[in-house]
């Protein structure tokens, strides 16, 4: 299978959907001559004409809006906005109008748009750059948020979130961009809502999703030397969470640790160990269910304190390590 | 090629900086220092680029070479003690109204002794001390933030003024519609500067913007607004004083466009596909903000070869020094990284 970068495979998927299908656009800031903030979609407007690669002011309001609106009358817009920080400015449109649109017109109204999220730390942008806010967007109910980890996953996801009549948030690791992975050509999907055992284990298991993936990866393929036998459980989609595979997996190992880059306060890993404390998962439990992830901090500039800020793959090891050992 | 129509602009062109000054009160001594003001952010640019081609800095950074007139000629216009509220490309502006270069290449650097202890990063320099609110990292952060800083010194019947600078293309936010029509209603002593270098990112203002100047948009709101060459620095300075006067004497909200332009590239990678290379080296040429001031004072006689030698070097050491200060500064230690996020 042929290797491409996970930024190559998203662009892929849009390039591919918007050949299949005329309604299809991209939108957003400098996504033109430029390519998007971070190159995702280099030489889209060459194919597509400026009508269908919709070059917009500085105004993340009215792009999320304007989705928003052409998605209620048959368009399948995708938003890209530069940094997944600047949501913030378009939660109106996101969370009060798409969002609520279906269900508070009995199910008339269907809004199918994409919102390309670019966050995460590691570059250097400081505070208003780099965050995580998945968190933040799985709480309404009547959005999707998705988050893949590989090139693989990038490419089938993506058009499985364009072909969704629901408004998906696609949030995309920046650190995670240049990162190759064997992504098959044409056309796959990979439904939304289905995790995915990336590592096979049996002493415990990791539920983790994006760039903590790979971190996490890393960490069991090193431990396995040792015969700690990590599962690393990749959600893919946040919301709707696999419940489901969350709990068959403890149910295996008995042990749970959720990692993530999001801040720990009002994170979604106090979600993943609801489901499990509220399901037949909990007696199963050898040992207290334990989350690491990003320190309630905004994330700082200076590099090593940047690094601090979130979950390394020492960390993690060593946080496994405590766990499987009851050294907690 | 360009935007730039100078019989649209509401000042006259500098041509005698003797007549000018005097005009304006302002000393000799005086518009040299203006000079080297500009030269010695156009040094720091430099440098701030140097650096980062060494691979010394982990971060963005956004460089205001080619708008030095904006930043010193409204940093000799304000007075002391009024606000400052601006945006990512903000270190001409700190330089100009005082700041520390040391200070400011530590915090590029990420350095414990920045103006932010390294947290910020040159997309974050603030001193709030010195009633500098810090540059925003949010395209049009800084619009929401003045309206408030405004209110706060209309009902505390402070003296001071709000200075707030963006972009062209923060014009294009939602919320420059609300500050300003708030600003307008309640009459806050705020001076909108919009520092129009003709390009958000690769975006060129006319083709994102339905209408230019900026200062119509102003009108709209019943603000008062003047669309200025922003490469003539006196014309800058007297645009501001007079503008800051108006705002203080609580008339209300003044609106003031610079037009000027950016040499780099929008921040650290840019590969400048969106403009042409005729483009740039005529403004870099032609209309350079430094090059014109330089050729006024010359014909002044204010200055000479020697002088300006002299200046340019003693500005580089300054600059020098700045490095060498950030370089032997410690890193912030990684055990304080939870500091400072609660009071
Ligand atoms: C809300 C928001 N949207 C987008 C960006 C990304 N961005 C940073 S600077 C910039 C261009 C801003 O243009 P302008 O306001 O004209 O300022 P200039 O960079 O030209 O000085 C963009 C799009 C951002 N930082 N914040
Ligand atoms: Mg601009």
């Amino acid at each position: 299978m042929p290797e491409i970068t996970y930024r190559e495979a998203i662009h892929d998927a849009m390039v591919e959907e918007m050949r299949r299908d005329e309604n299809v656009f991209l939108i957003g800031e400098d996504i033109g001559t430029y390519g998007g903030a971070f190159g995702v979609s280099a030489g889209m407007l060459a194919e597509f004409g400026p009508d269908r690669i919709r070059e917009t002011p500085i105004s993340e309001l009215a792009i999320v809006g304007a989705a928003a609106g052409a998605a209620m009358v048959g368009m399948k817009p995708i938003a890209e906005l530069m940094f997944m920080d600047f949501v913030l400015l378009a939660l109106e449109p996101l969370m009060n109008q798409a969002a609520k649109a279906r269900y508070m017109f009995g199910g008339k109204a269907t809004v199918p748009m994409v919102v390309r999220l670019p966050g995460g730390s590691g570059t250097g942008a400081a505070a208003q750059h780099s965050q995580s806010l998945e968190s933040i967007l799985m709480h309404i109910p009547g959005i999707k948020v998705v988050a893949p980890s590989t090139a693989y996953d990038a490419k089938g996801l993506l058009l499985s979130a364009i072909r969704d009549p629901n408004p998906v948030c696609f949030v995309e690791h920046k650190l995670l961009y240049k990162v190759k992975g064997e992504v098959p050509e044409g056309e796959y999907t990979i439904p939304l809502g289905v995790a995915d055992i990336k590592h096979v284990g049996s002493d415990i298991t990791v539920v983790t999703s994006g760039i903590m993936v790979q971190k996490s990866l890393a960490v069991a393929k090193k431990l396995s030397q040792e015969g700690i036998s990590v599962e690393v459980l990749d959600l893919r989609t946040l919301r709707p969470m696999d419940t489901q595979a969350i709990i068959n997996s403890v149910k295996k190992t008995g042990r749970l640790l959720v990692v993530h880059e999001a801040v720990q306060t009002g994170g979604w890993a106090g979600e993943v160990m609801a489901v499990v404390s509220s399901s037949e998962a909990f007696d199963y439990l050898d040992a207290p269910m334990r989350r690491l992830t990003g320190k309630d901090v905004p994330i700082p500039y200076n590099r090593f304190l940047e690094a601090a800020a979130v979950p390394q793959e020492d960390d993690i090891e060593a946080e496994i390590r405590a766990i499987v050992s009851n050294k907690y | 090629m360009t935007t730039w129509k100078k019989e649209e602009f509401d000042n006259f062109e500098t041509t005698d900086v003797l007549v000018k000054s005097k005009e304006l009160g302002l000393k000799q001594e005086q518009l040299v220092d203006m000079y080297r003001t500009m030269v010695k952010i156009r040094l720091f640019e430099e440098m701030a680029d140097k650096q980062y081609a060494l691979g010394k800095v982990h971060g963005t950074m956004h460089l205001s070479a080619g708008q030095e007139a904006v930043a010193v000629g409204t940093g000799f216009a304000i007075t002391k003690g009024d606000y400052l509220l601006n945006h990512h490309r903000g270190h001409g502006h700190f330089i100009a109204s005082g700041a520390d270069v040391n200070k400011m290449m530590a915090e590029f650097l990420g350095k414990e002794t920045g103006y932010c202890r390294g947290r910020g990063g040159s997309m974050h320099i603030a001193d709030v001390t010195a009633n500098n609110l810090g540059a925003n990292g949010i395209v049009g952060g800084g619009l929401q933030l003045a309206a408030g800083v405004g209110l706060a010194v209309q009902m505390k019947k402070k003296e001071q003024i709000v200075l707030t600078i963006f972009g062209d293309g923060a014009a294009n936010e939602g919320i420059f519609h609300e500050s300003l029509n708030m600003a307008a209603i309640w009459d806050l002593p705020i001076l909108y500067l919009c520092e129009n270098n003709q390009y958000g990112m690769s975006a060129n203002v006319a083709r994102v913007s339905a209408k230019t100047p900026f200062k119509d948009r102003a009108a709209a709101y019943g603000i008062p607004g003047y669309y200025i060459d922003g490469n003539d620095v006196l014309a800058v300075y007297e645009f501001i004083r007079n503008a800051a006067e108006n705002a203080r004497s609580g008339k209300g909200p003044v609106f003031v466009e610079a037009q000027t332009y950016r040499y780099f590239g929008h921040s650290k990678s840019d590969r400048n596909l969106y403009r042409t290379k005729e483009e740039i080296d005529y403004w870099k040429s032609v209309e350079d903000p430094i090059i014109r001031f330089e050729k006024l004072l010359l014909t002044a006689n204010l200055i000479n070869d020697q002088s300006i030698s002299k200046i340019k070097e003693e500005m580089s050491e300054v600059i020098d020094e700045s490095v060498t200060f950030a370089e032997n500064s410690p890193e912030p230690d990684v055990k304080d990284v939870m500091e400072w996020v609660y009071a």
